[in-house]
């Protein structure tokens, strides 16, 4: 017990009321944090290795040429001599700014469209279910379109980031307001909370892990968007993860294809664990959803 | 004084008795459109003196909360008129805390949205977890709480809008029996040193006689005011007390009365 607080004995009821605080609160045995980190990274390193022996498994029994399909260690070793190598630091840096700016860009419009939803009851019976179904739209679909608007640039790129990422933070945010419980909304206002106060200090706040979680979904959405985005709007002096990979498969080559693969996946994962995952994490750790 | 609602009548209220800190006057409330209107609260009339404990006893359907509401303008009547002198808050059977919120940030917020000085809402937040008993815990979030200490939070926090009246709505219907024992003792020793006027909304008679000034028994669909009891016994009174056993056994016998009356609805 770490709260427990020494003081001359009080009162009578003062001793009962501390003694039945100090009764109420759980025991929690200490954990340590190192063994902790390392019962949630072994599983996902043994995952990892299953992976790659199945790969491994599936080349040796050669169902395909090596030059087509080759095994994990080539593959890494092509990806550790491209990462010190020029282009695909300078890719990579390309691509995560059209990413950032393209994520930045759909979380400003997806969170006042979700906004303008949730204040005006009209807004949301025109425009709420179209929003969900913007999502079942593949993006590549917008391509096309997008091209023909805007050209073989930046923009048409961008139009499609926003267009698969802000819907989705969107109804993060509309799910979000939609369940907070009634009695935080009524505690709210018999406390006080008015007008953009209300806003600023009950209803955003409680929405925050649905809206994290659109958030989550957002990135998704975008880096996917993004990958299909630049497959196929090549610009010149502009290398990109994408044009990379596109390039690989021009030339048949089977290994640099592989390793911008495996580059996609890894950076998807990273920042959907290490940015959304953590936020999410602090998030519910605050608001007692989750056993830490 | 305030005049919070009177929407039937336009001259200025009456004389109210010069204690009377929250007047009632033949309050009605109606639900749902014309032509199927449900009739919640039928001329409800009720006078709290400052610095009263009152409690209000009734069966199911009585439009407790529904009086409450109206009380804290969370809803409007239909009828009569609610006169209040202060500052009414309300507590929830559940604590309502905001989970994102720390125990001090709790009391903090009323203070923050009325645009109190930090200095002073430092001051009044450190001041106020001392009342309840909770001077170690501002740092902690609601849910590394007990549920009698979150009620204690919620308890700071009404306090924290200067509120002078407590509206308290089953604020311990979901606590443990020894829990809510010392948490009588604890609402009492506030209510005390505090002077606030309590207004107890409660379905077990025993905690309305253990804590009450006063006890009103409503009526069931729709509410109306069926009865009143002064309970005129020493405090600290011990709930388990023959003294408290007698009086709460009038009380219910006057609820199960009113409960029969419903037998062929």
């Amino acid at each position: 017990m770490t709260e427990r607080v020494l003081r001359p004995a009080g009162s009578r009821l003062e001793d009962e009321i501390r003694g039945i605080d100090n009764l109420e609160l759980p025991l929690r045995p200490h954990r340590a944090r190192l063994r902790a980190i390392w019962s949630g990274l072994w599983p996902k390193l043994a995952a990892i290795g299953i992976f790659l022996v199945m790969w491994q498994l599936v080349v040796l029994a050669q169902l395909r040429p090596a030059y087509v399909l080759p095994g994990p260690i080539p593959v890494l070793e092509t990806l550790g001599r491209e990462l010190v190598g020029e282009r695909l630091p300078l890719a990579t840096a390309i691509t995560l700014q059209r990413a950032g700016i393209g994520f930045g860009l759909a979380l400003v419009i997806g969170t006042l469209l979700g906004l303008a939803i949730v204040r005006s009851r009209l807004l949301r019976t025109a425009v709420a279910s179209l929003i969900t179904g913007l999502q079942t739209m593949p993006s590549i679909a917008w391509f096309p379109l997008a091209i023909l608007v805007f050209g073989l640039n930046e923009a048409a790129i961008m139009f499609v980031v926003v267009l698969g990422a802000a819907p989705s933070i969107a109804n993060g945010l509309i799910a979000g307001v939609d369940h907070i419980p009634r009695v935080l909304l009524r505690a709210g206002q018999v406390l006080g909370a008015r007008g953009v106060a209300r806003y600023r200090y009950v209803i955003f706040p409680a929405a925050l892990p649905s809206f994290v979680g659109g958030l989550k979904q957002g990135w998704a959405f975008a880096w996917r968007s993004l990958m299909a985005g630049e497959l196929l709007v090549v610009i010149a002096g502009r290398p990109s993860i994408g044009s990379q990979l596109q390039f690989a498969r021009e030339f048949s080559n089977a290994l640099g294809l592989m390793a911008m693969m495996i580059v996609i996946l890894a950076i998807g994962i990273i920042v959907d664990l290490l940015v959304f995952g953590t936020l999410d994490r602090a998030i519910r750790r605050r608001w007692g959803l989750l056993e830490s | 004084m305030t005049v919070v609602s009177r929407p039937l009548s336009t001259q200025l209220p009456a004389a109210v008795p010069a204690r009377t800190v929250l007047s009632i006057r033949g309050v009605r409330k109606t639900y749902g459109p014309v032509g199927n209107r449900v009739l919640a609260l039928e001329g409800i009339s009720l006078d709290v003196r400052r610095g009263e404990f009152l409690c209000l006893v009734g069966a199911s359907g009585c439009g407790k909360s529904t009086l409450l509401n109206l009380i804290t303008e969370l809803d409007r009547p239909s009828g009569g008129e609610i006169v209040i002198d202060g500052r009414p808050s309300l507590l929830f059977q559940e604590a309502a805390l905001f989970p994102w919120l720390t125990a001090a940030g709790n009391v903090q917020l009323p203070m923050k949205l009325a645009k109190v000085p930090r200095h002073r809402r430092d001051q009044q937040v450190e001041r106020l977890l001392d009342l309840v008993h909770l001077s170690d815990f501002g740092d902690k979030l609601p849910h590394e709480l007990s549920g009698g200490m979150r009620q204690r939070v919620a308890v700071a926090r009404a306090l924290a809008q200067d509120a002078d009246i407590l509206l308290m709505d089953e604020p311990f219907g979901s606590l443990d029996a020894m829990t809510r024992d010392l948490l009588h003792d604890e609402l009492e020793r506030i209510w005390r040193e505090t002077g606030v006027t309590v207004l107890f909304v409660t379905h077990d008679v025993r905690e309305a006689v253990r804590l009450g000034d006063r006890i009103v028994v409503l009526t069931s669909r729709p509410g109306r005011v069926a009865d009143e009891f002064v309970v005129d016994l020493p405090r600290p009174r011990n709930i388990a007390s023959a003294e408290v056993g007698a009086l709460a056994a009038s009380v219910t016998e006057r609820l199960r009365a009113e409960v029969r009356r419903h037998a062929n609805d």
